[in-house]
């Protein structure tokens, strides 16, 4: 028995690789195992090699795995690439279409199973997929039974006939497999889970879901990799509550139209990934000097320019901090978890009106990607907090006068009305103004206007800043990262941990405002500091130097090849460092 | 009720003196008392340029955004709050270069708001270089030479794009213009109102007396019907397109507003933030 399993599928973009992973993941995820998948796929529709890697655990694993025990092949690319990662025990089931030859330098099994012919057997070659899913079931000595809602519910409107014949071909699959298990290799049969309910999702769908259950009412958005999926699930959602998206003819449309309904009173949001980021910085500024609230995610992916557009990054870190000509408050937030991606992006949008500036969430592709199982999520915790948005009546301003909108406070933040509020109008505009908004150009309005903008942020209230998983007083090692390395740094913590080695883990979830006060003790309290992460310049750990300094102590692991850390790679490094 | 000098403000003009941007000013002052509004119930959202500062010289909401999305912004504004009458600004560099593509596609859109452009074929706030509606052959600080590019025709341009409402002004005019910005904020979807409005300062050619003596109005034309959009284009390229008046109007034509599957009839601004426990139960549920 095995508690764990990683299972990949392979094959040309395109042929079914997808739904292949799909079908395996979501009847495992009903039995209760904890699933997590990473898709490699190219920029392309269809052609070029893709694999969906999936992980089954019967606890919650928020990486991929080193290794891999079962690799379901649909063409021999698929085993030349990936054949490596097999342990010696591991096996191959591949096609036998395509005369698989199994490479000489690896100690596992294969397998060839005729997934077309047995298909094509049964009426169209279209369910070789199904016959590969069920020749994994025969490895895992799994009941095929399992299928039998998911075939049902993904075929079901194509008639009962259509179902009985997936079933048919998944049975097919799981019998030719069995003669060939037939005292040949050993069954991993996988501990049973606790076959509760959990939800099944990527990253995009808990951001998309935490948008709408925030508030957020109205969202603007240009297509991109890998964002577009938050844009198509609330162009599903928002219609039923009365709320509307517009797919804008450009990244700049996009945001400057989540501003005017921002403006306007309306939570809205705009989603992209780094090129469009770098097209809406201009736009970004507005926010800023307008005090405008506006949540914005980046789904970071292999940059710069077009860079790897479909690969793992995390390199637009700074470009996120700093990002618009000028100086202005903002808020940079990178949840680690698809629990934390749902949470932070609803808490976006009460911070985006409580300090009246842009707000980032950040994430990157492995989190907004990776499918996963992830524990309840409870809307009772989703609060709704719009700051000094004023729903009063207001007295009548005398000889022309404006609403001060821009009043210099103690706190930074000022009244804001929103346009259809009577005795309320104001000026808003890009230039520097007064507290009326009306142009101003004077030294001293200058000044005053620019503190109090940045006052705003001085205090900011955040929940967790820092998550922290820190058991010793003194650590040998303190490992840092941010968004989706946290899966790997957990694992990598837990080897180390039984190398002997005293390893404190923090994962930074505010990004800016730099929650520096948080992270120094931890920091003071480690003989050496790790900054894991997805680049080539080691962002996060210049961030940690500039704001806690310990710069001596400070080990940069970077990886930007655009493949997620794997646990092992981290334990290694940790270990030759101490 | 409001009248015309509610919508004015204490804040002076910084443009020059005699520039056509005055009378669109108190156009569109006018037309939004014609029509009935109230000050609160205005949101006029501008760009940047001379032009874009109309939207602080009139008591109303307003938004001096960035170069060139003015559209954007304004659509925005508008989905936030359909009960708001929304009116987008700016120059012809605002509108037909830097944003030309948000002119394409608000037009293509037919969200319910109304585009003013200020037209004077020029750059005047950077001190005179060349713009998408100089002629060719103007000589300015950057085409010292004389510009050699084809003027872009915005109201053909609007046309192919599939507009429900062109209009053309010139700002001297205030009557017709009044009566053009109240006939476009009335319109059921986009409207385009290209304004000619010269530039005193740097530009020498396209000044009053020129557009005195070159334009045509279209009342003038004698059975101009402006429904009939391939007549509008052939008096338009007849004219060089030197016309004022209603160029075109199709009012059959549902705005983006009205077509948009399920958006709240009520000003999505009023609308409830939190999600019934079941309903959100029910969308966890797909997950599963």
């Amino acid at each position: 028995m095995i508690n764990q399993l990683s299972w990949k599928v392979g094959g040309q973009q395109g042929e079914g690789i997808e739904s292949t992973g799909e079908i395996f993941a979501i009847a495992l995820n009903r039995l209760g195992y904890y699933l997590y998948g990473y898709r490699h796929f190219s920029s392309r529709i269809k052609g070029g090699h893709t694999n969906n890697k999936i992980r089954v655990s019967t606890t919650q694993v928020r990486s991929i795995s080193d290794d891999l025990d079962i690799l379901v092949a649909f063409d021999q690319e698929t085993i030349d690439l990936n054949y490596k990662e097999l342990h010696e025990k591991g096996v191959i089931i591949a096609d036998a279409k395509f005369n698989p030859i199994k490479p000489e330098d690896t100690k596992a099994s294969m397998f060839a199973v005729p997934f077309t012919e047995l298909a094509t057997e049964l009426g169209t070659s279209l369910m070789k997929n199904m016959v590969a899913v069920g020749a994994t079931c025969a490895v895992l000595n799994l009941d095929i039974n399992v299928f039998k809602e998911v075939v049902q519910e993904i075929f079901g409107r194509k008639g009962q006939q259509v179902v009985e014949k997936n079933m048919e071909a998944i049975k097919s699959g799981f019998d030719n497999m069995q003669e060939h298990l037939e005292n040949t290799a050993e069954l991993m049969e996988l501990e049973k889970a606790d076959g509760k309910k959990r939800m099944f999702m990527i990253g995009n769908d808990a951001i998309a879901l935490g948008a709408l259950a925030g508030g957020c009412r109205f969202m603007a958005a240009y297509p991109i990799t890998p964002a577009s999926d938050i844009m198509e699930y609330l162009i599903k959602k928002l219609p039923p509550v009365g709320g509307a998206v517009i797919q804008t003819e450009d990244e700049i449309a996009a945001v400057t139209m989540t501003i005017g309904a921002n403006y306007g009173g309306v939570r809205a949001l705009t989603a992209s990934s780094g090129p469009g980021l770098s097209l809406k910085m201009e736009a970004i500024g507005l926010s800023g000097i307008t005090e405008t609230p506006l949540v914005i995610v980046d789904t970071q992916r292999g940059g710069p320019s077009t860079g790897l557009p479909t690969k793992q990054e995390q390199s637009d870190l700074m470009a996120m901090i700093y990002g618009t000509h000028g100086e202005i408050p903002k808020i940079v937030m990178a949840p680690s978890t698809v629990q934390e991606a749902f949470y932070d992006t609803a808490e976006a949008f009460n911070l985006a009106e409580e300090y009246q500036c842009p707000v980032i969430v950040l994430s990157d592709l492995q989190l907004s990607l990776g499918k996963q199982t992830v524990e309840p999520l409870e809307y009772d915790k989703v609060e709704i907090r719009r700051g000094k948005l004023v729903t009063e009546e207001l007295p009548e301003i005398e000889n022309k006068g404006y609403f001060k909108r821009y009043e210099v406070t103690e706190d930074g933040v000022s009244p804001r009305t929103i346009p259809g509020i009577k005795n309320g109008i104001h000026h808003v505009t890009g230039v520097e103004h007064d507290e009326q908004g009306k142009p101003s150009e004077s030294a001293a309005n200058r000044n005053a206007q620019m503190d109090k903008r940045f006052r705003k942020i001085e205090n900011i209230k955040f929940d967790t800043p820092v998550y922290k998983n820190a058991p010793h007083e003194e650590a040998d090692i303190l490992i840092v990262g941010f968004n989706s390395t946290r899966g790997a740094i957990e694992e990598a913590m837990g080897r180390l941990e039984k190398d002997g080695l005293k390893v404190n883990h923090a994962h930074i979830r505010l990004i800016y405002p730099f929650p520096s006060n948080e992270l120094l003790p931890l920091v003071n309290s480690a003989k050496k500091i790790v900054v894991v992460e997805n680049n080539a310049t080691g962002q996060l750990a210049n961030m940690i130097k500039m704001n806690v300094g310990n710069a001596e102590k400070i080990t940069k692991m970077l990886k930007y090849d655009g493949n997620p850390f794997l646990p092992h790679e981290i334990h290694t490094r940790c270990k030759e460092l101490v | 009720m409001a009248t015309f000098k509610d919508f004015r403000n204490s804040v002076k003009p910084n443009w020059c003196p005699g520039c056509g941007d005055f009378s669109v000013q108190a156009a569109i002052q006018r037309a939004a008392a014609n029509v009935g509004l109230e000050p609160e119930n205005l949101a006029v959202i501008s760009g940047i340029g001379c032009s874009g500062r109309i939207s602080g010289y009139i008591n109303s909401y307003g938004l001096h955004g960035i170069h060139g999305r003015s559209l954007p912004i304004a659509t925005g504004v508008k989905m936030a709050n359909r009960d708001l009458t929304v009116i987008a600004s700016g120059g012809d560099g605002d509108g037909y270069a830097i944003g030309m593509s948000h002119t394409i596609h608000a037009i293509r859109r037919n969200v319910n708001i109304t585009y003013i452009v200020m037209d004077n074929q020029i750059y005047g706030l950077t001190k005179g270089q060349t713009s998408p509606r100089s002629a060719t052959g103007f000589k300015t600080k950057s085409t010292p030479e004389g510009s050699i590019e084809q003027a872009i025709a915005p109201m053909e341009m609007a046309l192919t794009a599939g507009a429900t409402f062109v209009a053309q002004s010139f700002s001297t005019d205030l009557k017709d213009l009044t009566a053009l910005i109240e006939a476009g904020i009335k319109h059921e979807g986009f409207s385009l109102i290209n304004v000619f409005s010269p530039c005193v300062t740097y530009n020498k050619v396209n000044t009053y007396d020129w557009f005195k003596e070159n334009l045509t109005k279209l009342s003038d034309v004698e059975g101009y019907d402006s429904s009939n959009k391939s007549m509008a284009m052939q008096t338009l390229m007849k004219h060089n397109g030197l016309v004022t008046g209603l160029i075109y109007q199709d009012t059959e034509r549902k705005s983006y507003q009205e077509l948009l599957n399920g958006y709240s009839e009520a000003p999505l601004v009023d609308a409830d933030l939190t999600l019934d426990q079941a309903h959100f139960d029910k969308l966890v549920d797909e997950f599963m």
